[in-house]
């Protein structure tokens, strides 16, 4: 709908409460089943039997959530014939790189590529310029108006103006097709701030009481004394703005029409969804050894590449973004 | 003036003799020339962030009065003529739009009461597996597809899907079965969106469930254990029970958003083919303005669409805060 694209998992969005700085690592939490040491405590022959039951569906549970990328996988280093005759269910069948080389060699390819690295980086610095100063002086009790304006800030998380007004309202920006457009449009989101806003608040005042006997203003305590105390709620805001930029399509494909300027994310969208080949593409495919389906595919895989590369850390800051003051009971 | 030492230094009430008619409105101003003049480096942090709001989310609220105009792209907002709710008897008036409400909810409700338990399958699930190599391993694999975008959802979707060379369909032709074009027949739009949807988030909306279940004193389950109870009593009258206020609070954030249907999902995945299924309102709207540049309808339907999800998000809000102590904000 019409409201900023780094938008993250509904979950997260109204969760808040207030942000608590988890010490521990929620990503594997102690379990609540431990090794008994009490002889009395060991598992009988059914628990036993519960344990591998439960362990055989994590198998199916586990096969199920890769078989789609095991499957794109094969079907990208098949030949065209292999899949179009229907040989290629797991493995890769008469293996070819025929597919990832026509990809590559796609100049359109990476031109996406590069915008989406530029809408990236430029429109998570954006965020992070608008939402760190704008958080930091929100979590600040002596601000005058401070409850209006948080007001102000939350109520967009429940009301929008929708997707016609907000569209108009770009267009008389004079934003349409604008690399420019796209940077700012999408630059904040109510949850980032109030993310952020919660976690400047839980600082002691110590720290920035003892600041202010030394003689230091409100940016000063911002850049010395606040902003490193929170490094990580803000490299969590940073992940979630990377993510959303990386994964957004919709507002892009609306507001973009010229080729030169559309991310990954729409290029994908017209070949992947919408099996649509641009006529050079088409000429190629007439004579290759790879089909549009291989093609798609390896464009698929490409595509996921950086994701997968940045995992383990996405990994790490999204689970603690996710529990950032979740539910507490 | 030197700087305030204290954060929680509150706001000198200014001296203002008592009889004078003007005095509150002077009292107000004076405060706010105070305020700006002394903290006018919080405001000028917070500046930048405010009027994002205001161009990009405040703005095309006032934009939303097209709803209520016969709105001509070429004279403007202002010159357009007046039509009172005219757009809103031809909504309401339209069959499609009437199948657009009843799709959104029957999506949304299918959502609510399928895929919403999975999560919490899954998360005790992961518990009972213990501590070992195993679930960490399930636990990587089922997080992985929340961080891919949509477009490549649905890339993976038709792919799989394909009529005659898709994974599903080679695998039906080997059990006897006729293959199916299953992405334009509406019958089967409900499961694929549902499925997928539960594919890509079920094992990142655990980790909740998983902080929670940590939350658990062992104590109680060794004390269960002494008493001979079995691990599905355990989970059954100890785990189960902890998680309840979880899954009641996340229930009922689910309930208040169940207008809110994955748009840019469906808008990937649904063609004219299926749309007695898959056209839901926000879809509608992308028709109806972006595509057909009806924009007037599709502001009225946005401003219902909007109304609508405020008196449901407010109405969940009120409950939960009667249900438990914990409110959403």
């Amino acid at each position: 709908m019409g409201r900023q694209y780094p938008e993250p998992s509904r979950l997260d969005r109204d969760t808040v409460v207030t942000a608590r700085m988890p010490n521990d690592d929620l990503q594997n939490p102690t379990p609540a089943t431990r090794t008994p040491q009490d002889p009395a405590l060991a598992y009988t022959r059914g628990d036993r039997l519960f344990g591998h039951i439960n362990a055989a569906l994590m198998l199916v549970v586990v096969a199920v959530s890769l078989y789609p990328f095991i499957y794109i996988m094969a079907v990208s280093l098949s030949s065209g014939a292999a899949v179009t005759a229907g040989r290629v269910l797991l493995w890769p069948v008469d293996v070819t790189l025929a597919a990832y080389a026509q990809v590559l060699g796609e100049r359109a390819f990476w031109i996406a590529y590069a915008n989406t690295f530029f809408y990236a980086i430029a429109g998570t610095a954006t965020s992070l310029a608008l939402i760190v100063p704008g958080a930091y002086a929100l979590s600040r009790s002596r601000l005058k108006g401070r409850r209006a304006f948080n007001f102000l800030i939350a109520f967009t998380l429940w009301f929008h103006a929708g997707m016609i007004p907000f569209f108009l309202n770009i267009r008389d920006l004079g934003l349409l097709d604008s690399r420019l457009g796209i940077v700012i449009a999408f630059a904040c989101s109510a949850f980032n701030v109030i993310l952020l806003r919660n976690a400047f608040e839980q600082l002691p005042a110590a720290y920035e009481e003892a600041a202010r006997l030394d003689g230091a203003d409100d940016v000063q305590l911002l850049r010395y004394v606040a902003m490193p105390m929170v490094v990580p709620t803000i490299t969590t805001v940073a992940l979630l703005c990377l993510v959303a930029r990386w994964n957004g399509y919709f507002w892009s494909m609306v507001l973009l029409f010229d080729a030169h300027k559309v991310p990954l994310q729409v290029y994908l969208k017209k070949i992947v969804v919408d099996l649509r080949a641009d006529d050079a593409m088409a000429a190629r495919l007439a004579t290759a050894s790879y089909s549009f389906e291989t093609m798609t595919a390896a464009v698929i895989v490409t595509s996921l590449i950086p994701i997968l590369l940045l995992y383990p850390w996405l990994l790490r800051v999204f689970t603690r973004g996710m529990t950032l003051g979740g539910v507490k009971e | 003036m030197p700087p305030r030492l204290s954060t929680a230094t509150p706001e000198p009430a200014p001296a203002t003799p008592p009889d004078h008619p003007a005095a509150p409105l002077r009292a107000t101003l004076d405060g706010w020339r105070t305020a700006l003049r002394d903290d006018w480096q919080l405001y000028a942090m917070l500046a930048p962030l405010l009027i994002w709001f205001a161009v990009f989310l405040y703005k095309p609220m006032l934009g939303l009065i097209i709803a209520f105009k016969d709105y001509s792209l070429y004279k403007g907002v202002a010159a357009s003529p007046w039509v009172g709710l005219e757009n809103f008897a031809a909504l309401f008036g339209d069959e499609q739009f009437r199948r657009a409400i009843a799709n959104t909810l029957t999506l949304g409700i299918l959502s609510l009461v399928i895929a919403f338990p999975v999560p919490v399958l899954l998360a005790l699930m992961f518990n009972e597996l213990g501590d070992g190599r195993f679930r960490r391993f399930a636990q990587i694999v089922a997080y992985l597809p929340h961080f891919i975008s949509v477009v490549i959802i649905a890339g993976l979707v038709v792919a799989l899907l394909a009529p005659s060379n898709g994974a599903i369909n080679i695998a039906r032709a080997g059990l006897g079965f006729d293959q199916l074009y299953f992405l334009t027949i509406p019958g089967y739009f409900r499961t694929i969106y549902i499925g997928s949807g539960i594919w890509k988030e079920a094992g990142f909306d655990s980790i909740v469930y998983l902080a929670a279940i940590a939350g658990i004193s062992p104590a109680l389950y060794e004390a269960a254990r002494l008493d001979g109870a079995s691990r599905i009593q355990l989970i059954r009258h100890i785990t189960l029970p902890a998680l309840v206020p979880t899954i009641i609070i996340l229930a009922l954030i689910k309930v208040g958003h169940v207008i809110e249907v994955g748009f840019e999902y469906i808008v990937l995945l649904y063609q004219p083919a299926t749309y007695a299924t898959s056209d839901v309102i926000a879809t509608y709207i992308y028709r109806a303005g972006l595509q057909t540049g009806d924009y007037g309808l599709a502001a009225a339907a946005g401003l219902f669409n909007a109304i609508v999800a405020l008196a449901l998000v407010w109405g969940a809000n009120t409950l939960s805060r009667r249900v438990s102590t914990a409110t959403l904000w």
